[in-house]
């Protein structure tokens, strides 16, 4: 039989093949667009639709877009250059975009700080959004809102430097009179605070001028800056806010969990602007007269109240998400409340609930445009109000919209990536 | 009924605390500065220029003001209203005056307890259609879609004069003139009524201004002028007569450019020298300086000089006086003399 083998191989090749390149089709980008665009009747044709419908889009947009005016000093002036072509009119954002940006009354000279500020916000907040930078940055982080309040607000640098002196005051009273309880620490870090910023009150108002930036009041704010201070500092606060208010809900203390209940379920069944409203009008009849409480302040309070409530029902779901096994292993291992808190149930509660903090992150930074309704100059309020009333641009519509759409567009992306980012880092579970 | 119960006690409780403070007068010169609420942008009439300078037919009264009492035309303090808070707004006190084209009408002067101090502009409410709609009579609107402003008293005549006629309509409600162009250009809506010098004015910011017509009916009277809050009627005083004295300088031909010299001495005209303060103490009287009217009109101008820069034919609004010439010239307007 050792002879047949032989026979009924007629051919057996001894050395390999060169190698050859795959069939044209079935590589590099013609097997791509096989692939994924013409990989059947429907799909070519799909596709085929999806491709005219973009150069149509295209074809209206570019000319628009390209060929639009920089440099006429009005709508008129445009239109006669354009006659009627229709093209875009983007010299209201040559001659505007220091009101679109900054509102028209903060003085020009002084454009700087608020950019400074956002600078130095893009510095400061990566400590806290990037975990594998050193930690003793986050000290950095923390002088950020009194040099962002100084350069921006103005005034004399002893304001901002003697709120810093009552925090940390008010933070070392706590830490010494803590061993006697937390209410007592917390008590005693206030006292203290509270008397040094009211010492500090008095030497910054017998010493306006020393080291002084121009003070530019609140109502001088405007643009697109107002929509980053309100959107900046709401979330910020929100935050914690939002999760004490959450552990508060859950708390087995009646009382702390009705106060939590209450607030929550009332700031979310009021809508955003009528508690605008109640900040910007009503609030006026229940202070005494010639009291000027800050009209961004009383709108930085009612959205932070707005946003918290929404962030509380947002980590309620990532607490509840915890299997019961969680809280048990805790308080198996003896740690106390806050212990069991701060380690074990808030980084897996905080964790699933990523997607839904952005979420509301990046509504409620949109959500600032409301305040044009109260008469307040953030970059829509711009728009609407000043520029599309001034006869010269009058009429400008698409130009002013688009430039808006494009700044938040660019945030909200930037915000919706990293939580993206940060879901892929503590994604420690097992898929 | 409930907006009233409201707004009375809104302004019941500004009045409890406007007792209590200084007189408005007193407030203003302490301040320095004079708080005058204005639109949040209505063209002609208030917006801020390319360097946040307000300019505009009210905007000039907030500032004749300002020179009458404190001398200094830009000591104001411009705070925007929406048609919505402007009432809670002068309630509180946040604003010592409000110019912001508003309508002089019975329940606002008496129900919301606020003080009309005179009429800087007589407009009425019409319509604008396309051209191309065919409509040459607003009566003829029969089951239109309407634009229109909410919270101003436009919406409540378009409702009166629709029920008069007995044809129906239907309501697009909008918040700003500038959304309101929109729609309408967008054709959300048939016809687009609101005052007629802003429809005017609306107007001349369309690509084709003549593929639209304003009906000829106007169909309210919409007498706009500045207010005070009840209860400080020397303050009323101050704004009432900085408004005449603006009048009745262009009647008596005193204008921004003559001003300087006329004032300089008693002239031959007993009432000019009254108004300008080189004869008698009117200032006294309404307790100011007695250069106040002078100080008025040199800093915006006389009243036609005020409507020309801002409003008149030689703007892109182009309006004609019409209704806002003088008494002398047809109009309606009538100062009650100086003496």
């Amino acid at each position: 039989m050792s002879d047949t083998h032989s026979e009924s191989i007629s051919f057996v090749r001894e050395s390999f093949l060169p190698e050859v390149p795959p069939p044209a089709a079935e590589a590099g980008p013609v097997k791509w667009l096989r692939a994924n665009l013409f990989s059947g009747a429907v799909n070519s044709v799909m596709t085929l639709l999806a491709l005219a419908l973009l150069i149509y889009i295209l074809w209206g947009f570019l000319p628009w877009l390209l060929g639009g005016n920089w440099t006429a000093s009005n709508i008129r002036e445009c239109r006669e250059i354009f006659q009627g072509s229709g093209a875009g009119c983007f010299a209201v954002l040559t001659e505007r975009w220091n009101q679109l940006l900054f509102g028209f009354s903060y003085p020009p000279s002084e454009y700087w700080r608020p950019t400074l500020s956002l600078l130095l916000l893009a510095v400061v907040i990566a400590p806290v959004l990037f975990s594998h930078l050193p930690r003793w940055l986050l000290i950095v982080t923390a002088l950020y809102p009194f040099t962002a309040y100084w350069l921006i607000w103005g005034g004399t640098i002893f304001t901002p430097v003697m709120a810093l002196a009552g925090v940390i005051a008010g933070y070392f009273a706590y830490r010494r009179a803590v061993e006697r309880g937390f209410a007592v620490g917390l008590l005693a870090g206030l006292v203290v605070a509270l008397f040094v910023w009211w010492l500090g009150g008095l030497a910054a108002a017998s010493e306006p001028d020393s080291l002084a930036l121009e003070r530019v009041p609140s109502r001088d704010m405007g643009g697109f800056m107002l929509n980053m201070i309100l959107g900046v500092v709401c979330v910020s606060l929100s935050l914690p806010i939002g999760i004490l208010l959450a552990l508060g809900r859950q708390s087995s203390l009646p009382i702390v969990k009705w106060i939590c209940v209450v607030f929550i379920e009332f700031i979310r069944g009021v809508p955003l602007i009528t508690l605008l409203f109640v900040a910007n009008v009503v609030l006026a009849y229940f202070l005494p007269p010639g009291t000027n409480f800050d009209l961004i302040l009383r709108v930085i309070i009612m959205i932070t109240m707005f946003a918290s409530a929404y962030i509380a029902e947002v980590i309620r779901g990532g607490l509840a998400a915890l299997p019961r096994g969680q809280y048990e292993a805790a308080d198996s291992l003896g740690l106390d409340y806050a212990q069991a808190m701060r380690l074990i149930i808030l980084p897996q509660a905080l964790k699933i609930s990523i997607p839904g903090i952005v979420n509301v992150a990046v509504g409620l930074f949109k959500d600032t445009t409301l305040v044009s309704i109260i008469s307040m100059f953030d970059l829509v309020g711009m728009i609407r109000g000043p520029i599309l009333a001034s006869t010269d641009w009058n009429g400008v519509y698409w130009e002013l919209f688009g430039f808006a759409a494009l700044l938040f567009f660019v945030v909200c992306y930037g915000i919706s990536q990293y939580s993206q980012w940060l879901e892929r880092k503590l994604a420690t579970d097992h898929r | 009924m409930k907006k009233t119960v409201f707004f009375g006690a809104v302004s019941a409780a500004a009045l409890v605390a406007g007792a209590a403070s200084a007189t408005t007068l007193e407030d203003v010169k302490e301040r320095g500065k004079l708080n005058c609420g204005v639109t949040t942008g209505l063209v002609g009439f208030a917006a801020p220029d390319a360097n946040g300078n307000w300019e505009g037919f009210d905007v000039a009264l907030c500032r004749a003001v300002a020179a009458a009492v404190l001398g200094d035309p830009n000591a104001v303090e411009f705070v925007p209203t929406t048609g919505k808070t402007r009432f809670t707004s002068l309630a509180s006190g946040e604003i010592d005056m409000l110019a912001r084209n508003t309508t002089w009408t019975f329940s606002r002067d008496n129900d919301l307890k606020f003080e009309f101090t005179g009429i800087n502009y007589y407009d009425g409410q019409g319509f604008m259609v396309p051209k191309d709609l065919g409509v040459t009579s607003a009566k003829e609107l029969d089951g239109a879609t309407v634009c229109i402003q909410t919270g101003t008293t436009t919406e409540l005549n378009l409702a009166d004069f629709f029920r008069k006629n007995n044809i129906s309509y239907e309501p697009v409600p909008i918040e700003t003139n500038g959304e309101a162009q929109q729609q309408y250009l967008a054709g959300a809506c048939d016809a687009y009524t609101t005052d007629a010098s802003g429809l005017a004015a609306t107007r001349a910011t369309f690509e084709t201004p003549g593929d639209h017509v304003i009906l000829p009916e106007i169909v309210s009277k919409e007498p706009l002028g500045p207010l005070v809050r009840h209860g400080d009627n020397e303050w009323g005083d101050i704004v009432r007569w900085t408004l005449n004295a603006l009048v009745a300088a262009e009647e008596l031909g005193v204008s921004s450019a003559n001003v300087g010299e006329m004032s300089a001495s008693a002239g031959d005209s007993p009432e000019i020298n009254r108004l300008l303060g080189t004869e008698g103490n009117l200032g006294e009287m309404l307790g100011l300086e007695n250069d106040w009217a002078k100080n008025a009109i040199m800093a915006v101008g006389n009243y036609g000089e005020v409507f020309e820069k801002n409003i008149g034919q030689n703007t892109p609004i182009g309006l004609a006086r019409g209704l806002n010439a003088q008494w002398t010239d047809g109009g309606l307007l009538y100062s009650p003399p100086f003496r």
